[in-house]
């Protein structure tokens, strides 16, 4: 895989991706007063009469977009992660309970949106949504992922939900790399022998520089981008623990029944292998920027280090 | 059926059924040799738990049969408990869930006009469960989007789960409320054969922005004992009580 380039936010991919939908006369989007946050504004500017405002009203908005699929309509509907919370029964109710297909997308989720506070810092987005039956749960990790897995939407059958990110980080994939990307399936960045850090989000990046980091050591780890939370990709789970003998996961997400949890409870089900979670213990954050809450709530690449070095230690 | 299983909601079912009885018979576009014809007209029973109620009129267009009925509230039976999409034909929502149901509607008549068509989308709501903030994101939704095919009918039967609304948070002026959110609003009888088809008809053509029927009914409608009585919202009557019920609706 060549360099990341600079690169944007994932939210510009779910932008870019609602563009490249628009041929589809079945696509719609809906705002709740954010379209300019999670980029739907994009489509909003060429498709007008595709885009339909439903104001600060989320519950509203998740039953209008179940109401349009039931009629053959195919739905996104997006606003700030922790807002779509704000409507969790009637995803769960109106849209998942009847398997209407209508695509859900947060956008500013975990600590990584800084400045706003703990109030749009949603960290228990993932776990939610992983525990609706039928429902798939994306967390892209660039801003070209992002856009790929959007459009791979257009074929998925069912509800799903997508986290984007608020702020850029360097790109994971090129144009060609990203072509890879299936929902449902893990992308194996780096591949290793002694440890696995299968990451999603923001911190697939701060895996890969911790794996640099760890093979300046001598220590040999593979990187997982695990898009796709649900279905959880267990094929890939047990390569990674028959190549590597040990785990770590990476999220920006609370360490409870996100990622890590994903992980975990699969790994109670069958071969056993030690795993150390990076991921938000179980507090809120605040304020400050990206960097200085990466470094406050221990999410940064030192952190999945040292529970590299915990995991390996536990073999 | 509500008898035979032991649970259900007569009271609430009994209040809408004149409604339902001029609504299928007069004013729905359903086809039940294709349940899911894309330009049926839709109707959305937002209060779910009517469901006794909309079953027998399914039963009646030919939509379930007899043993259907029967499997009310049982494993793996069409009838569920409330009303769902992904369990019985001719039923286009899944509720159970208050205040969702005019969101739906919304969704369903927004796409209708996207497609070109004439198909109306109907919502029952009850008059308790406008309590609920959404039905009023979706009241504010539907003037903002001036949609003209979709029309509300509200079972103001002034009876909700623990006791009258009035008690439990009173929704006052419903008409006037519902005025000021930008709907056409018509008040009537929900008894009445004559208000109903008519009001229905006026619905119909009324196309220029969303349309309401307020219609006063009496909950557990046509058994003395169960009229305006809270107790029944939620109650399965007991053998002495259904056969009096019977004797009295016959």
């Amino acid at each position: 895989m060549s360099a990341p380039s600079s690169g944007g936010a994932s939210r510009d991919g779910y932008g870019n991706g609602l563009l490249r939908l628009a041929s589809d006369p079945r696509v719609v989007v809906l705002e709740a007063d954010l379209g300019k946050s999670t980029k739907s504004c994009h489509f909003r500017s060429e498709y007008p009469s595709r885009t339909f405002s439903m104001g600060i009203a989320e519950q509203n908005m998740m039953l209008v977009a179940a109401g349009m699929a039931s009629s053959g309509k195919i739905p996104f509907a997006s606003t700030f992660a922790i807002f779509t919370e704000r409507a969790f029964e009637q995803v769960r109710n109106g849209i998942a309970r009847p398997e209407l297909t209508v695509h859900i997308c947060g956008s500013h989720g975990g600590i990584h949106t800084g400045t706003d506070g703990s109030s749009a810092q949603s960290i228990e987005d993932l776990a939610i949504y992983r525990t609706i039956p039928g429902m798939t749960v994306i967390h892209p990790s660039d801003d070209l992922s992002a856009e790929e897995l959007t459009v791979q939407l257009l074929d998925y059958s069912g509800p799903s939900y997508m986290r984007t990110a608020r702020n850029k980080t360097p790109r994971i994939y090129n144009e060609n790399s990203v072509n890879g990307l299936t929902i449902g399936k893990g992308s194996l960045i780096m591949e290793g022998s002694d440890v696995c850090i299968i990451a999603c989000g923001v911190m697939v990046n701060e895996a890969i520089s911790a794996a640099k980091t760890l093979s300046s050591e001598g220590i040999s780890a593979s990187v997982v981008d695990m898009h796709t939370l649900k279905p959880l990709d267990t094929e890939l789970i047990d390569a990674c623990i028959n190549n590597c003998g040990c785990l770590v996961t990476a999220e920006d997400h609370s360490v409870i029944a996100g990622l890590g949890g994903a992980v975990a409870e699969y790994l109670s089900t069958t071969a056993s292998a030690p795993l150390e979670m990076v991921g938000v213990a179980d507090k809120f954050g605040q304020s400050g920027s990206s960097s200085e809450l990466m470094q406050a709530m221990g999410l940064t690449s030192n952190d999945i280090v040292a529970a590299a070095h915990r995991s390996i230690s536990r073999k | 059926m509500v008898h035979g299983i032991g649970a259900g909601h007569p009271g609430g079912s009994l209040s809408a059924i004149d409604m339902l009885t001029a609504l299928y018979g007069h004013r729905l576009r359903v086809n039940v040799d294709d349940p899911t014809w894309d330009d049926r007209d839709r109707f959305i029973m937002s209060k779910g738990h009517a469901s006794p109620g909309v079953y027998s009129i399914l039963h009646e267009r030919g939509f379930l049969s007899e043993a259907d009925m029967w499997t009310f509230r049982k494993l793996g039976g069409p009838c569920q408990g409330h009303v769902d999409m992904k369990w019985t034909d001719g039923v286009d929502f899944s509720a159970g869930s208050l205040g969702m149901g005019l969101s739906f509607g919304l969704g369903c008549a927004l796409a209708a006009r996207m497609d070109g068509s004439s198909r109306n989308v109907w919502v029952m709501l009850g008059d308790g469960e406008i309590q609920e903030g959404e039905v009023w994101e979706a009241f504010m939704a539907a003037d903002f989007h001036s949609i003209g095919n979709l029309k509300v009918i509200v079972d103001r039967n002034r009876i909700q789960n623990d006791d009258f609304v009035h008690l439990q948070m009173e929704v006052g002026d419903v008409s006037a409320k519902l005025a000021s959110f930008g709907w056409t609003v018509k008040e009537i009888d929900g008894h009445s054969m004559n208000e109903l088809t008519d009001a229905l008809k006026w619905a119909s053509s009324h196309n220029s922005g969303p349309a309401a029927i307020v219609a006063n009914t009496v909950k557990g409608k046509g058994v003395s004992f169960m009229e305006d009585n809270p107790s029944f919202h939620g109650k399965a009557p007991d053998d002495d009580e259904l056969k009096q019920a019977l004797e009295e609706l016959s």
